[in-house]
């Protein structure tokens, strides 16, 4: 059995799975005050429902490093930057303790300046006249040669409690992502620890057992030993666990979809490419921060259920601001969902109340009461339509940088769409005729979340490098820096990189069958030094465990 | 970081081309630089923007090229791709999408001439013409000064627009006494229709930084003043780098930067250079930055020291000499166009062209018209050492009706005897005979 938990910002959900059978779920209110105890009641609730002793694994998707994030709650960090020559980012809102430091290596990973050891003891002394508890250090192109953070950190070991290395964290090219993602790593990481070490023990107390896996945001899992080591990964893992549900819960095409997710303020919009997930390019934004922290690509729109519906200057406008709760739920502002419960696709608590309200609006506008509610409805579909279609054109123009991509113009046209949220089941018929797409709204949706966190299974990408002129090979993600031989080949490099996959997988405790390894991108480049001087390889492959499920969900029978 | 100017890069580095396995021109040349743009988190950058190029059609090739046998036969994907990310350029920055634009695509162009027999230089078709050409006719005439930073001679774009008044081409190159392409001399100015809107500014080998500041502010910018263009293109080869395998020239990443600041152009292309792990990363760089009008001073080659690469003072004097030449001649073009032309109805200019990669040898003899109403139309009768042989006829855009007419006759003519192309720019019309 499986316990998937998904804390949102009002509900915790659980859901408990056996053999692809969804046997219990429960929804419970957060508690702000305390994230652990929210947690913690939702899983006991749900095992009391169900036999505790045959938990395999417990898998959570939590707001912890999230929220830690968004409400500043972050810890002073010290960082050590090498920037080395080129662009001269300034960054900001990462405290006062930065160091600068010489020393650089280049594209390939070549030393082009060494690491200057007085520096690093005039370091010390400024950054102990302010002690704080965490330390990252980045240094430009350190995924091609990690030499110089390997070395700072074992510099400054035993000063800090955690220290960060950005090389660990994405195998990605792009510096000043890499120095925020490690910064925030280093600043959730108190945070974060803190939650697993509750858990544990809370687990140890109730003798459970079963490993517990987090939820990441590209709609994987980690172990919990991986997340507290890379709070990080564990951010905005929530819209990624109602990706996977959905997964869960409809049968697999291998055709271009949508995936709508309507929230109370916002909606949420998933793109499927063959039914493969389309992916943030680099890594996901949190609170105006460009990270290198894998994601699933997601627009979100101004627009939900609870937004704010009125006339501006005799034009209808719904959103982007939401003021409390539905006329038809007990608020007192006019929203989609009123529109919907006045239409009768959707029960009400308040029902006459909202039938008032619609009333007297198209009143004072010259309309019947069905007509505003129709128009407040398909202005909603339409709002979603354009949105869909401006990520289509944006996801359309990614660069592509050779002209087999260039000219096999992969354009995406959703053949059809899914959609989960409050008022999914009433909107889907509008949808349909707005998009002119099949619009499914799978059973079970107002769960999906928690089936997802559930089901999802362990995801890693690495990024492989040989270089046969230096002998060196790399794959950061995996911690490898090793020499090659001049000969090594291009297969050699994918059957290495596959093999290095699949042991990473299993390690997480991936059967054989759940693997599904797979190179992403791969090639090799003729390295020639002068004219006709000898060739060499630049070899580059991209392997990831496929994201995916760990089993369908099947229908109780 | 926001950028001051907006600029669209058209990054296509080709992945999968190269002239051949172990060619400068191959795969690789532009991975580093790739690496190196990644890195700095350029595409986070507010207002810089990605684009993918478009392909150029045959027609968009015709209009500037005579191809022989035709376009299809001489071009791959490859070189209609690089066109295309040129024309993207073109359409980011005239369309307003953008303040200014850069395409860094291969392989390069600036020595496609107007006829082609194949590969010369690395380059088939010019790709700055291509895309110019069709933005005169999308968007409307302009005038342009095109500013060639290769190393090399652009001789393409000189030839191509040798007889065009509203295309003051301006090239800066090692001396061509002591490398390829051998032309680019200070007394090539022009046809009669355009005399003294090329100019040439051969610099002596181990110009420094100080060298091309120098030109660039006392006679490049003093000569743009003067012809004030409506937009300038940079033909952005970064062969001059002192770490080029090709070249002997010692301009370094800051020096690019900085003229790039400077020259201001609103559309950049890459041309030549080959160093591509000591060079291109840290000039792209360099270049994109001081278009965009961002602090470019951190971007340094890891090897480089300014003493080391500092000119003689010999060399100084030369490129001096060679600056106040050239301010002459231009200051003087009307006097000399009549020294040179004086009331002569027809120039005729014999010349010799050949082509390195192909090895092909080709004889030319143009013709230009002097015309009092427009540039006049020209000929160009070309044969080779391969047996080719064809005659061309170019009409201006600007023509007159009785220069067009003229060559509607040349063309019907020439094509009695020969396989023979028509440009008709006039009407944007292409055509040729059997
Ligand atoms: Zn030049
Ligand atoms: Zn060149
Ligand atoms: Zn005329």
């Amino acid at each position: 059995m499986i316990i998937g938990i998904d804390m949102g910002g009002t509900h915790i959900d659980g859901a408990a799975i056996e053999n692809g059978v969804l046997i219990a779920s429960v929804k419970h209110q957060v508690d702000h005050g305390n994230y652990f105890a929210s947690i913690w009641q939702c899983l006991e609730d749900l095992l009391s429902q169900v036999d505790k002793d045959a938990v395999e694994r417990i898998h959570l998707s939590t707001t912890i490093s999230t929220n830690a994030i968004i409400e500043g709650r972050l810890a002073d960090v010290a960082l050590i930057l090498q920037t080395g020559p080129g662009l001269q980012w300034h960054f900001e809102r990462m405290g006062e303790h930065i160091v600068y430091l010489s020393g650089s290596v280049d594209h390939r990973g070549i030393l082009v300046r060494n690491l200057d050891m007085t520096q690093l003891d005039d370091a010390r002394e400024q950054l102990l006249e302010n002690p704080v508890d965490a330390l990252a250090v980045i240094s430009k192109f350190s995924t091609r040669n990690p030499e110089f953070e390997r070395r700072i950190k074992k510099y400054f070991e035993g000063d800090y409690n955690e220290i960060t290395m950005g090389h660990t964290l994405s195998g990605k090219l792009n510096f000043p992502r890499r120095v925020r993602t490690a910064y925030l790593n280093a600043a959730v990481s108190r945070t974060f620890i803190g939650f697993a070490e509750s858990m544990r023990e809370a687990l140890r107390q109730s003798s459970i057992d079963a490993p517990v896996f987090v939820l990441k945001a590209d709609g994987g899992t980690v172990d919990l030993e991986g997340a507290m080591s890379k709070p990080v990964e564990t951010i905005l893992s929530g819209p990624a666990a109602s990706f996977m549900g959905v997964r869960a819960l409809v049968d697999d095409e291998r055709s271009d979809r949508v995936l709508i997710d309507v929230g109370g303020t916002t909606t949420d919009l998933f793109f499927l490419v063959d039914g493969v997930p389309v992916f943030e390019p680099l890594g996901i934004e949190i609170d105006g921060r460009k990270t290198l922290v894998r994601a699933l690509f997601s627009q979100s729109i101004g627009i939900g259920g609870d937004s704010h519906v009125r006339f501006e200057e005799g034009a209808l406008k719904i959103g982007p601001r939401r003021y409390g709760l539905p006329i038809a739920f007990g608020g007192d502002s006019m929203t989609p969902t009123d529109a919907l419960v006045y239409l009768g696709k959707l029960e009400g608590a308040y029902r006459d109340k909202c039938l008032q309200a619609v009333e007297r609006m198209a009143a004072e506008h010259g309309f019947e009461g069905v007509a505003l509610a129709e128009m407040i409805v398909r202005r909603m579909c339409e709002e979603i339509r354009q949105a869909i279609e401006r990520v289509l054109d944006k996801l359309n123009a990614s660069p592509v940088y050779t002209i087999e991509e260039l000219l096999r113009d992969r354009t995406i046209r959703p053949q059809a769409v899914e959609i989960i949220g409050g008022p999914a089941a009433s909107l889907s018929g509008y949808l349909e005729e707005t998009l002119c797409l099949p619009v499914y709204c799978p059973l079970h949706h107002e769960i999906a979340n928690a089936i997802g966190a559930a089901l999802a299974k362990p995801t890693l990408e690495i990024n492989l490098i040989a270089d046969t002129e230096r002998e060196k090979m790399s794959i950061p993600e995996r911690g490898i820096y090793m020499p090659i031989d001049r000969t090594f080949n291009w297969r050699e490099a994918e059957q290495f990189a596959l093999s290095q996959v699949r042991d990473a997988g299993k390690a997480l405790g991936l059967e054989e069958d759940q693997l599904d390894a797979e190179i992403v991108e791969s090639s090799s480049f003729n390295m020639v030094k002068g004219y006709g001087g000898r060739v060499d390889r630049n070899i580059r492959v991209k392997a990831q465990i496929k994201p995916g499920l760990l089993e369908k969900l099947r229908k109780s029978d | 970081m926001k950028a001051k100017n907006t600029l669209g890069l058209i990054l296509f580095p080709a992945f999968d081309w190269a002239i051949s396995r172990s060619h400068p021109e191959r795969e690789e040349r532009l991975l580093y630089t790739q690496d190196q743009l990644l890195e700095e988190g350029i595409e986070d950058i507010e207002g810089i923007e990605f684009f993918n190029p478009g392909m150029a059609t045959l027609h968009d090739i015709n209009r500037v090229h005579f191809c022989f046998p035709d376009a299809q036969s001489l071009l791959t994907e490859s070189h209609l791709i690089a066109a295309g990310g040129v024309m993207r350029a073109f359409d980011a920055v005239l369309s307003g999408e953008t303040d200014k634009a850069f395409a860094l695509v291969r392989p390069p162009g600036h020595h496609a001439q107007r006829v082609v027999y194949g590969d010369r230089g690395f380059c088939i078709i010019n790709i700055e013409a291509v895309g110019l050409e069709y933005a005169r006719q999308r968007y409307g005439d302009m005038r342009v000064a095109i500013v060639d930073t290769d190393c090399h001679h652009g001789d393409g774009t000189e030839d191509i627009y040798w007889n065009d008044p509203d295309t003051l081409f301006i090239s800066f190159h090692q001396d061509g006494r002591t490398l390829y392409p051998g032309t680019g001399d200070i007394d090539e100015l022009g046809g009669p229709g355009a005399f003294g809107y090329n100019v040439n500014i051969p610099l002596p080998p181990n110009t420094g930084d100080a060298g091309f500041h120098y030109i660039l502010e006392n006679t490049v910018m003093p000569i743009l003043e003067d012809y004030k263009p409506d937009i300038i293109i940079n033909s952005a080869g970064q062969d001059n780098h002192y770490t080029d395998p090709l070249t002997n020239m010692n301009f370094s990443a800051q020096g690019y930067a900085a003229l790039n600041e400077r020259l201001n152009p609103d559309i950049a292309v890459l041309e030549g250079g080959y160093s591509i792990q000591g060079a291109l990363p840290y000039v792209n760089t360099g270049i994109i930055l001081a278009m965009a009008g961002l602090d470019y001073s951190g971007v340094v080659e890891p090897d480089y020291h300014l003493g080391k690469w500092r000119q003689s003072e010999r060399v100084t004097d030369h490129v001096r000499r060679i600056a106040e030449q050239v301010n002459e001649r231009w200051l003087k073009r009307e006097e000399l166009s009549k020294r040179e032309y004086g009331d002569r109805l027809t120039v005729t200019r014999r010349r010799q062209v050949y082509y390195d990669t192909a090895g092909i040898m080709e004889i030319q003899v143009q013709e230009f018209k002097v015309c009092s109403e427009c540039p006049g139309v020209n000929t160009v009768h070309s044969y080779n050492d391969r047996g080719a042989s064809m005659a061309g006829i170019t009409i201006p855009r600007k023509a007159c009706h009785a220069c067009r007419e003229e060559g509607y006759k040349l063309f019907e003519h020439a094509a009695a005897t020969k396989k023979s192309y028509l440009q008709d720019m006039s009407s944007d019309d292409y055509m040729v005979s059997r």
